[in-house]
């Protein structure tokens, strides 16, 4: 049941995407996410979906992924969808009853702004799906370099989203093992009213918290031993190079926003 | 008297119908005597674990059935919330599953969930915590200012003080010294004889199983693979040694010996050795 959060998971592969450069695909997401809310028309939103569907086509993970990792995103997506559905002002009445009113203008929208979400999900999903987790911090932490003249503790921040990724899954197990263990001693989660359903959190939540503190404090520990100090003077193992085929994808990256830009002008 | 436990061609097979399925138990049938002490051994990955959650309805069989004194505990909705207090669980390393304020409530934890009144929850706590040899004054502290080897008996007194009348136990002595190791085994050993109740003990310490238990269970590859007495199942020693299993140490140096054609009885207990060698000595 807990093992189905597939937030973050990687799926190692040899496709271009998973080769390419963290930082270029960091940079191409935000790109997507900009051209993505720049669409307007169906050109425009064609071509983005296009662009996405290749994409995914091209990494080799596979769809069900994707809908797996949509699955808890669902109640949002139909939250909006009947928002834009009702409250979108219009001229061509298609329905009208007691106060609702839904508008041809109000069902084009609300398809556009479930399609958008659905894209932006599956966009985010394809970079952690080809992205293992340290590559994706050390792209992260070389981005956001520049912002260490400013005194932002950038190396700390990605070491800190570096564990505790790397911690999801193992926090996941020990949940797992802790409400097994509790409901051998008869504790009940699944049934009683709300406050009794929180209570009953109680004895899964303080040992877990005493566990999570007391893995912080060994791996610290740990770490220190190896003479860990922060990121000053640290060298890498993997080196972040550009290569030719991270040129080529931001070039891709620019003449999409491009193509996106100008469909739009012509309201397309 | 009837079997106070029946386990009947059990089998369970994770994430079903998914690439990631994996059979963690086939076809396994034994059944259990109540007052009998026994160890289940077998390597990691054997099957040992899902098993023992089967037998208080935490996991539920793929097929087969469990039966706890003649009734299918996934029968009634009832029978498996029973199960849950007759067959008390204790997983391994269970000192991190505490979460009271004091040691007090948490063993009363278990009582609490069955129902039950305030004066017999007080005496079960008080009975579970003699037990495990927790003084009063110890009852009244915070259950993470205790030792190791206290803590652990704390999350033992915890299943124990709801009297189930078999006490399963996943390696309770792992990671202690050896103080502390023969402290819990002589608790769990005075919890069977004043309540006459049924131990079933995983353990990877082979010399605890041939001295403590009086039948063994053997686990390889989700299937039961051997089931008898220590004696019984020490005699197909070398069985165990390819399952990738220890066997006890005296057990191994006289098989050695037997090798050497020296006329030897297999012997799994220091004491037995000793008489082994004595009669030897005294025939020669």
């Amino acid at each position: 049941m807990l093992k189905d959060i597939t937030l973050g998971q990687y799926f190692p592969g040899n496709s271009v995407i998973h080769r390419l450069d963290p930082r270029t695909k960091l940079v191409m997401l935000v790109v997507y996410i900009v051209a993505l809310f720049l669409a307007s028309g169906p050109a425009s939103y064609g071509l983005m979906l296009a662009f996405l569907l290749t994409c995914i086509g091209v990494s080799g993970v596979p769809g069900k992924a994707f809908l797996r990792g949509m699955k808890p995103l669902v109640f949002i997506l139909i939250f909006t969808g009947i928002l834009n559905l009702f409250f979108t002002q219009g001229e061509t009445v298609l329905v009208s009853f007691w106060i609702i009113t839904i508008t041809l203008e109000g069902v084009v929208r609300s398809v556009y702004m479930m399609a958008r979400i659905l894209m932006l999900i599956a966009g985010t999903f394809l970079l952690t799906y080809t992205t293992s987790p340290i590559a994706l911090t050390d792209g992260l932490e070389s981005l956001l370099n520049p912002l260490k003249k400013i005194k932002v503790p950038v190396h700390e921040l990605a070491m800190m989203m570096c564990i505790a990724l790397r911690f999801i899954p193992t926090l996941i197990e020990e949940t797992d093992k802790i409400m097994s263990a509790q409901k051998a001693r008869g504790a009940d989660f699944e049934t009683g009213k709300l406050m009794d359903r929180v209570r009953a959190l109680v004895p899964i939540l303080v040992p877990l918290f005493i566990s999570a503190f007391r893995r912080a404090d060994e791996l610290a520990t740990a770490m220190e031993c190896r003479c860990y100090h922060g990121g000053d003077g640290r060298t890498k193992m993997k080196l972040l190079r550009y290569k030719r085929r991270d040129f080529c994808a931001y070039g891709i990256g620019i003449l999409l926003l491009l193509a996106v830009i100008l469909l739009t002008r012509f309201g397309l | 008297m009837s079997p106070i436990l029946e386990i009947q061609k059990l089998t369970h097979i994770y994430s079903a119908g998914t690439p990631f399925e994996h059979t963690a138990l086939e076809d396994v049938s034994f059944s259990v005597e109540r007052g009998e002490f026994i160890g289940i051994i077998g390597h990691t990955g054997s099957g040992k674990s899902t098993l023992m959650q089967h037998l208080n309805g935490l996991l539920k069989p793929t097929s087969g059935k469990v039966l706890l004194d003649g009734a299918d505990i996934w029968s009634d909705k009832k029978l498996t919330r029973q199960a849950r207090f007759r067959v008390g669980l204790v997983f391994q390393y269970p000192e991190y599953q505490l979460f009271e304020e004091t040691v007090y409530k948490d063993i009363a934890f278990g009582p609490k969930n069955m129902g039950l009144s305030r004066e017999e929850i007080d005496r079960r706590v008080r009975e579970a915590a003699s037990f495990v040899g927790l003084t009063d004054s110890q009852l009244e502290a915070s259950p993470f200012d205790l030792s190791g080897g206290q803590k652990r008996r704390v999350a033992i007194a915890g299943v124990i003080a709801m009297e189930p009348e078999v006490l399963i136990l996943d390696e309770p002595t792992a990671g202690l010294d050896p103080a502390g190791r023969a402290e819990i085994l002589r608790n769990i050993e005075s919890y069977r004889q004043a309540k006459n109740a049924t131990i079933m003990m995983v353990s990877h310490s082979m010399n605890d199983v041939a001295l403590l238990t009086d039948r063994l269970l053997v686990m390889n590859g989700a299937h039961l693979a051997m089931d008898g007495t220590p004696n019984e199942v020490f005699t197909h020693a070398w069985d165990l040694v390819d399952m990738g299993l220890d066997i006890p140490e005296v057990t191994r140096v006289f098989l050695e010996l037997r090798k050497l054609d020296v006329a030897l009885p297999p012997v799994y207990t220091m004491e037995q050795a000793i008489d082994a060698l004595k009669g030897g000595i005294a025939g020669a």
